[in-house]
Parts: structure tokens; sequence; C-alpha cells
């Protein structure tokens, strides 16, 4: 039971992380209908950002308050992973929309591709730590065998997840921009009749979304303490699929269907066998489409009236 | 002052003055294509501060087209459109929109999963959400069966009152003209005259200008002072509502066997 409980922080953890990645594919699918496959580099792009200042900050200018030094890495990545987010659909997607369908598909897979070669080549291939920057941790449970803790870290990811996802769901549901969002989601012609500047909200959309990778990158380097160049392409597949078993388009249920599949993983590797942890996430997503293809809390298509 | 000043003022108000006698709307000469195919030909269209304007024809003459082109989708290739005597032959969408004209378009395109409100507030989106309350109210005694329906889904109402809540989410902008586009398509008769006359009694009690596209010409023309046929992309006819009703060629084309 005790390991129970440590296994369940430990996926809620993890799925939190692939949650907020999975906001950024559900906000940009549900206003242009396109998976941006570079969604997953951008993520560790960000973390590469992070990185970067989180080094200069207490090196360089040797900062000591960990609160200060997070909450100002924080920032700096959201705004600048937020630029290259802006400038990602600005090159790479905005000349190809009206083409057919596929075009900007494969142009994100150019960036993604694009993406992870740049930082291989500016930051080396090897694996990149940094010291850790948060150790405590808070003891919830103590028997002679076992000992149920939550890190603080692990708090810190999970409530920073449910703000998040608190915060964007109040600003899709309850305020103007939210408001115009979802006009463009489900007519965009109509929404620029109506005065809405279209191209600006999708690319809005594109910089919320890099922004909330940078969260989720930024808190991955803080749990992991280290990142590659290639730790951009699994989560981001993970990612996509918790949207994908979610309902795509629903943000509750990406943050939903991320908890799921870290939850499985873990579990999984917990009590099975980790090399199958992959497996068995991909397992359930199949199952979940064949009963609901829509996803978990995703609306089934409805037609036009 | 300066004298420089005055000039300027004098200046303004022989503008205003002049926009003033000027049609609200007027299209020159206009020419619209989807990909090669013209679709509006050398078209000429005025809509005067206080008028109804109706303008008939058949399926694809190029009606909607003409719509879409006042707001640039497509935007005209050839030929000028002004509102207000302003040129936006060239702005886009969105900056048109935010100009004091309003568009009920073909197939009405209400916001299926946005509540009623919602899909007001999205009308209300150029003005930034000022005097939304008082607008919604007017709105709601205007048609009322939004207020039963405000919290409802768009997408479940009935096409009537999805007709109601497109000229309804239109008006909330406070336009100077709306445009209709077929409001009466795929509507009972008795709704239909319910929004014919609410049209009438807007332009009647609050000189709201109307530009309105129509299949059922009889009571388009009915209701329009004037009128425009437009036949595969050009105006061939025009005149005021009672003539064109009474026209021997409108008659045969558009009214015979008609619904009246």
């Amino acid at each position: 039971m005790e390991f129970f409980a440590q296994q369940f922080i430990n996926g809620l953890t993890l799925g939190s992380i692939y949650g907020l990645i999975a906001l950024g594919y559900t906000m940009v699918f549900g206003i242009i209908g396109m998976v941006n496959f570079a969604h997953g580099d951008v993520f560790m792009l960000s973390s590469f950002i992070a990185l970067i200042f989180f080094l200069i900050l207490t090196t360089w200018l040797g900062l000591t308050s960990v609160a200060l030094v997070f909450l100002v890495v924080l920032i700096l990545a959201m705004v600048l992973t937020a630029l290259w987010g802006w400038a990602i659909e600005r090159v790479a997607y905005r000349p190809l929309r009206g083409s057919f369908r596929l075009a900007p598909l494969i142009s994100a897979i150019g960036v993604s591709i694009f993406l992870s070669n740049f930082v291989q080549v500016v930051q080396g291939a090897r694996n990149k730590p940094v010291p850790p920057l948060v150790r405590d941790v808070i003891v919830l449970y103590q028997n002679e065998q076992y000992t149920v803790t939550l890190s603080y870290k692990q708090a810190i990811i999970m409530t920073t997840t449910a703000l998040l996802l608190a915060g964007f769901w109040y600003l899709v549901q309850r305020t103007p921009f939210g408001r115009a969002q979802r006009a463009c989601e489900q007519d965009r012609r109509m929404a620029a009749l109506l005065g809405i500047n279209v191209d600006r909200t999708i690319s809005l959309t594109f910089v919320l979304g890099a922004a909330l990778a940078a969260v989720a990158g930024t808190l991955y380097l803080l749990y992991y303490g280290v990142v590659s160049f290639s730790d951009g392409f699994v989560p981001g597949v993970k990612a996509f699929t918790a949207a994908v078993l979610g309902g795509i388009g629903s943000l509750p249920g990406a943050v939903l269907g991320g908890l799921i599949i870290g939850l499985i993983e873990t579990f999984w590797s917990a009590y099975f066998s980790i090399e199958y942890k992959d497996v068995a996430a991909f397992l359930i997503l199949i199952v979940v489409l064949i009963f609901k293809p829509s996803g978990i809390l995703g609306r089934p298509e409805v037609e036009k009236v | 002052m300066s004298v420089a000043g005055i000039n300027v003022l004098v200046d303004e108000t022989r503008a205003r003055m002049e926009a003033a006698k000027a049609p609200l709307l007027s299209v020159r000469g206009v020419s619209a294509y989807y990909g090669s195919i013209r679709a509006l030909k050398n078209v000429d269209v005025e809509v005067n501060e206080g008028e109804i304007v109706a303008l008939i024809g058949a399926n694809g003459a190029g009606k909607s087209t003409l719509m879409m082109t006042i707001f640039g989708q497509p935007q005209a290739r050839e030929g000028t459109i002004t509102f207000a005597g302003q040129d936006i032959t060239r702005l886009p969408t969105h900056e048109i929109a935010r100009l004091n004209l309003a568009q009920s378009p073909e197939g009405r395109r209400i916001f299926s999963r946005m509540t009623v409100r919602e899909n007001l507030q999205m009308g209300a989106a150029v003005n930034g959400g000022k005097h939304f309350a008082e607008d919604l109210e007017r709105m709601c005694t205007l048609f009322p069966r939004l207020r039963e329906r405000i919290d409802q889904r768009g997408g479940t109402m009935s096409g009537g009152e999805q007709q109601m809540l497109a000229i309804a989410r239109a008006l909330m902008s406070r336009p100077r003209l709306l445009m209709l586009d077929e409001p009466s398509l795929g509507l009972a008769p008795l709704v239909v005259k319910q929004i014919f006359s609410t049209v009438r009694e807007l332009n009647r009690t609050e000189g709201l200008t109307v530009f309105i596209v129509e299949q059922n010409a009889y009571h388009a023309l009915k209701l329009a002072h004037r009128g425009y046929v437009m036949v595969t992309g050009a105006v061939t006819m025009s005149g005021t509502g009672q003539a064109l009703l009474d026209d021997p060629q409108v008659k045969a084309a558009y009214l015979e066997g008609g619904q009246h």
C-alpha cells in the first residue's frame, strides 16, 4: 500500500508535466485543426533556455535564493519560448494556411527536426545536467519498512499544473480573447466578419502554447536535473497521446489524459517491467480510442445544423 | 484658432457634408473572381442612408458573393467599394467589420457550440462590450425567443431562432448598415413574416439602413424601397421595390408561381 501511494505521487508528477505539454497541443489543434508536431521540440528547447539562464543566474551572478532563481528562470524561459512559438507559426505555418491539409503537418515535422538538430549543434549531443535546486521532501507516512514522501519539486509541479489549467480554462471560457479563440475554432470566416483579427488570434494561441511548454520544460529540468537535445520527441509523443486520450480540443481533457498516461507508465514500471512502460501507455490509448474515438472528455463530432 | 486650423475644420465639414450626400455604401464597377471564374461582373450598387435595398436573383447569381466581396472575401479585383466615404476595397475583413457595418451571412453561421449570450457577445466584440447589457436587453425585446434561450447553445435552436440570433448578433455592434443574406431561407412563412416585420420596424423607428439579399423576391421587394436584380454575376435591372414588382420580366422570372 505504501509502495502504491508513492508510485501514485510519482505518476501524478510525471502526468502533470505531460498534461502541461498536452495543453499546447490541444489549444493549437482546437483553433486550426493542426497537430503541431514541433511542440515536443519547443518543450525541449525551453528546457535548454531554462538551463542556460539557471547556470547564468547561479554560477555567474551567484544568486542563492532558490525561489527567486526559479521564478526568474521560469519567466525568461516563458518569454523566449513564446517568441520562438510566434516565429515558428509565422515562418512555417502561416504561409501554408489555406493550402492542402497535410502541408502544415509536414512543415511541423520539418520544424521538429530543425529544432532538435539546432539544439544538438549549438549545445552538443551530451546530456546537460544542472545541480539540484530543490531537495526538501515532506514525509507523508512512515513505518519500519517504507516511507511515503512528497518532494517539494513534486508539489511545485502538481500545483503549477493545477493553477495553469484553472487559469487557462478561465481564459478560454470567460474572457473576450477566449471567446474570440473559440469563435475562430468554429468558424474563422464568421469570426472575421465580426471584427476578430483571426491571424492575431492564431498567433497568440501559438504564443500561449509555447509559454505553457516552457513551464513544462522548466519543471522537467527541475525534476530530472538533466536534459538532452533528443528529449523533445518521447515526451512530445506522450503528451500528444495524452491530448488525444483526454479528447483533443479540451483543456481539462489534456491534463486528465496526461495524468492517466503518467500513472499508467509509472505503475507499469513499478509493478511489471520498465522496458514496456511505453507499450502499456499506448495500448491504453488504442483501447480508449476504439470505444470512445473522441477521447474521454472530447465532444463527439456533431454535424452542422 | 489659427487660419490653418480653421481651414482644416472647413475641409472636414465639407467632407462630412459630401459624405452625407453620397450613398452610405457604394459599389462601383466591381468584379470579383473565384480562381479564374468571374463571379461578379462590373457590378454597381448603391445604398443610401435610411433605405432598405433588396438584391434579388436566382440561386448562384452571385448575390452572396457580392455580400462577401463588400467584406473583402474575396477582395474585388476591379472597381471600388466605399462605405461612409471611406474606400474599403482593400481592407482586411476584420477591419471592415469594425466600421459600423454588420452582416448576417448566408446560412446564418451562428457559433453552434456557444450559448446565445456568447454569440451576442461576439457580435458586440467590435465595440469591446461597451453598453452590452443595454444592447442585450434591446435584442431580447426585439426577439423575445432569445431571452428564453439565452443560456442555451446556439446549435440546439430551431432554424428560425438561429436566424433571429444571427440578426441580433449583427445588430449588437450598433451598425449603420445591416446586411442580411437570405434571412428567409428554410424558414416557415410565419417566421419569415415576423423577421421581415422586425427589419421594417427597425428601419422605420431607428432609421437603420438595410441591404438585403433574397431569393424570396416577393417579400424582399415588398419590404424594400429600392431593388436590384442580379443575373449570372451582373446587375441587370434596378428600380423602386414596387416598380420591380410590377415589371413583367421580374414577374415572369422571379414571381410567377412564387410564394405569396
